[in-house]
């Protein structure tokens, strides 16, 4: 080993810049989020706009966790967890949704689906 | 951080991806290369037990049954033939109007989470990593949240149930006598 292997680094010198920081994750988190809010926006096929919500969950997941990590608390991961409970609720109620709906109308358009338009 | 970067980059490539695919399956499966890369991610942030269930949970169950469904309905492709070539900021206007709104997000968000400075360096104190601890808090803190999510999860059964299956009316015993 080279000679620093037994001098000890002060904690604070060791971290420096080569770590990545709150603000980090925080700024993925939202870049995630501005792209799936794009695929809702911009797309026209329903299961693409469930998979572009699924984006946006996966973001606000990331969050979650990195805020948990930031403040030294498990509620974070908890929260992960019950979010990723919702995601398979709505996933099964959506894609049964799509199912009805493709069945109807063969199309995955959402433009198709005015009945409740006026 | 070179792990940081290459976790982002796969995640942030591949969620462009999904939403620039025509097909739904290419976009699946491309979803799930972005839950890998945050699984990868969550690893980072010491949270082993989020990033195992985000591979057993997301990729493995939600993503097979979006999965599933795309091969059952074997859906066409999405574009009609006049805008089948253009730009996405030459489409109609709610098109672009959604391009212009996802990036002006996007830059707000950055520009509000780059300009106060915030935390710089590792974060502080001792991450929370063990299963154990997570589950102490899941069931004594968070134990009625986790028992009303059971009803949401069996509420969300009999609902996909129901709405997927065919001629509910029909086959029933309930249903009205016809003719």
């Amino acid at each position: 080993m080279w000679a620093g292997a037994e001098h000890p680094l002060p904690p604070e010198d060791k971290v420096g810049d080569d770590v990545p920081t709150l603000n980090d994750y925080l700024i993925l988190s939202a870049i995630l989020f501005a792209i799936g809010s794009a695929g809702v926006l911009i797309r026209r096929n329903i299961i693409t706009i469930l998979l572009s919500v699924e984006i946006m969950l996966n973001a606000v997941n990331l969050s979650f966790v990195a805020f948990g990590r930031a403040l030294g608390t498990a509620d974070g991961q908890i929260i992960v967890f019950f979010v990723m409970t919702v995601a398979a609720a709505e996933a099964a109620v959506g894609l049964a949704i799509v199912i009805g709906l493709f069945r109807h109308r063969e199309s995955l358009n959402p433009a198709t689906f005015t009945s409740l338009k006026w | 951080m070179t792990l940081f970067y290459l976790f982002a980059a796969v995640a942030v490539l591949a969620s462009l991806l999904v939403i620039s695919q025509r097909n739904p399956i290419y976009s699946v499966l491309l979803l799930i290369a972005s839950f890998g890369a945050l699984s990868g991610l969550y690893v980072l942030l010491e949270a082993p037990f989020v990033a195992v269930i985000q591979i057993i949970v997301y990729a493995g169950a939600i993503m097979v049954l979006f999965l599933f469904v795309v091969m059952l309905l074997n859906a066409p492709h999405e574009e009609t033939e006049q805008d089948e070539r253009l730009h996405a900021f030459r489409r109609p206007a709610p098109f672009r109007f959604g391009v212009v709104l996802a990036v002006a997000l996007a830059i707000e968000l950055t520009w509000a989470l780059t300009r106060g400075g915030g935390e710089t360096g590792a974060f502080p104190g001792a991450a929370v990593s063990s299963v154990r601890a997570i589950g102490r808090t899941l069931f004594t803190e968070y134990s009625f949240p986790f028992e009303v999510t059971s009803i949401l999860i069996l509420v969300a059964m009999v609902g996909a149930v129901v709405l997927a299956k065919r001629d509910v009316g029909r086959s029933g015993a309930s249903a009205p006598p016809r003719g």
